[in-house]
């Protein structure tokens, strides 16, 4: 799906030949600062290599419209951002951006449910906690029917049980739907558990490990 | 229509006794503002008084390259204050667009206002062309500077928000908007409250000087409200511009924050 040869950015990533398969989840491990976020960034066109190439189905990723490939790759960085409104408002924002029509009340409910939001659809989503924004935020790209979904540590705010709720309903919807996942995590657990593939990155490199 | 009443000159300086007075308070009370003061007090003086005799040389010598250098110097003056007045950095491409929108607003506004609205010949006429002019570039320079500022904070402060909203598919556009919007109501405020109190908090400086000049103050209002109405398109027009064209200046052409 993306592949990755002599790409250069500042001195904080120096990649030399790297893909990413399709219509698998995978994992990105590696020590803080190690330019895991940036790295994603790069996949979602939010920053562009200094040199070298990037490709996303075959094509430059700078050849794509950037606000086009946004809506197909789509990105939940790694704060958890609350847009001004109401959880509705949060949950449809990334539907609304990339023009699909809005998911009825009912859908939203069972996905509240589902990611164990103890939350009514009209709360002001700026009161929310730490982790239940994370929710909500993964709630909305969960929603967009994107074709990749780059997810920036996801769950760190979630304790454990939390976690695998939400990474169980997220895998298995990107089974069902033949889609492609690349996400961070801390957890050796959870990269376990839920990636098909895991990419160990340390300064230099970034090189697939078991 | 009967004249204003003249001051003499030992009767206006009879007038300084407020700063002489002001200049007491502050020394018993010794607040270091003494320099301050005077420095203001002779600005003001000096200012004015060159003001008045350029004004009385343009109003005897009725022009038309007089009143538009005059609007000309004004604007220039208007851009470079909202400069200065800017204390964060800006980039070359923000500061062109505050000098277009600046100059382009105000003068759509003067131009409609003076052609359609007021009416006065020649369309030179000093006594209402510098007036009113001054009265629409002033107001349309503090709302631009209020927009700047809280355009620059707010891209500074809510970058996080912009971010999310272009990782998940937005365009600049939808990215911004809610800064952009902050940012109209900010600069726009003030123009909104002038109305508000108007005539109830404070009787306005033009309608002062239409009533002392002897009108009757029915018609100092008439020219109160059209002039206010003037005051806010020209604001909401020049910051309009300002804002629709200064979002983009923070992304560059890959949609990305720069
Ligand atoms: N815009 C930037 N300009 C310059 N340096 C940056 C920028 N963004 C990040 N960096 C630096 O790049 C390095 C990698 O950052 P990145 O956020 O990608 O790390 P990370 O692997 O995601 O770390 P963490 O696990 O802590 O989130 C860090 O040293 C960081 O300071
Ligand atoms: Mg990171």
């Amino acid at each position: 799906m993306f592949q990755l040869r002599h790409v250069q950015f500042k001195d904080i990533l120096h990649i030399e030949n790297f893909s990413i398969p399709g219509q698998r989840v995978c994992c990105l491990f590696g020590e803080s600062g190690s330019g895991k976020s940036t790295l994603l960034k790069m996949l979602n066109g939010m920053l562009t290599q200094d040199s070298g190439e990037v490709l996303y189905k075959n094509q430059e990723i700078s050849s794509y419209d950037p606000v086009d490939l946004r809506k197909e790759v789509v990105m939940l960085g790694q704060d958890a951002v609350m847009f001004e409104g109401t959880v509705r408002d949060n949950l449809l924002i990334g539907r609304k951006f990339s023009g699909k029509e809005e998911t009825s009340d009912q859908k939203l409910g069972e996905l509240l449910n589902a990611l164990r939001l103890g939350k009514q659809l009209e709360d002001e989503a700026d009161k929310l906690s730490g982790g239940e924004k994370q929710r909500v935020a993964f709630g909305r790209v969960l929603l967009m029917d994107a074709e990749v979904y780059l997810l920036d540590e996801p769950t760190s705010a979630l304790d454990v049980e939390t976690e695998t709720l939400v990474m169980d309903l997220f895998t298995n919807q990107l089974r069902e739907r033949d889609k492609t996942a690349v996400f961070v995590t801390h957890s050796k657990e959870v990269a376990e558990k839920y990636a098909d593939e895991i990419f160990y990155m340390n300064d230099i490199l970034v090189s697939e490990g078991t | 229509m009967n004249e204003m009443l003249d001051i003499t000159l030992w009767q206006l300086v009879s007038a300084y006794i407020f700063i002489l007075i002001l200049l007491a308070i502050v020394r018993w009370r010794k607040i270091p503002r003494e320099k301050e003061i005077v420095i203001a007090t002779l600005r003001m003086t000096i200012q004015l008084v060159l003001v008045g005799y350029v004004l009385m040389f343009i109003f005897e010598n009725e022009n038309w390259i007089y009143s538009v250098i005059v609007i000309l110097l004004m604007e220039t003056f208007a851009v470079y204050n909202i400069f200065k007045r800017t204390k964060k950095e800006m980039n070359t491409s923000l500061k062109k667009i505050i000098a277009v929108s600046m100059v382009s607003g105000t003068l759509f506004a003067f131009i409609y206002f003076d052609f359609i609205v007021v009416q006065f010949s020649p369309w030179y006429d000093p006594r209402y062309f510098i007036p009113i002019a001054g009265m629409l570039i002033g107001n349309s320079m503090t709302g631009i500077t209020l927009g700047v500022g809280a355009l620059i904070e707010g891209f500074s402060s809510r970058k996080k928000e912009v971010e999310a909203a272009l990782m998940l598919g937005a365009d600049p556009n939808q990215a911004s908007k809610g800064i952009v919007n902050n940012a109209f109501d900010s600069a726009i405020l003030p123009t909104i409250n002038s109305m508000v109190g108007m005539g109830i908090v404070f009787l306005p400086g033009m309608m002062t000087g239409v009533i002392l000049s002897g009108a009757s103050p029915l018609d100092a209002i008439k020219y109160q409200i059209a002039i206010m109405l003037g005051i806010t398109g020209s604001v909401s027009l020049s910051v309009i511009i300002f804002l629709h064209f200064g979002y983009q200046t923070f992304f560059n052409k890959r949609a990305q924050l720069k």
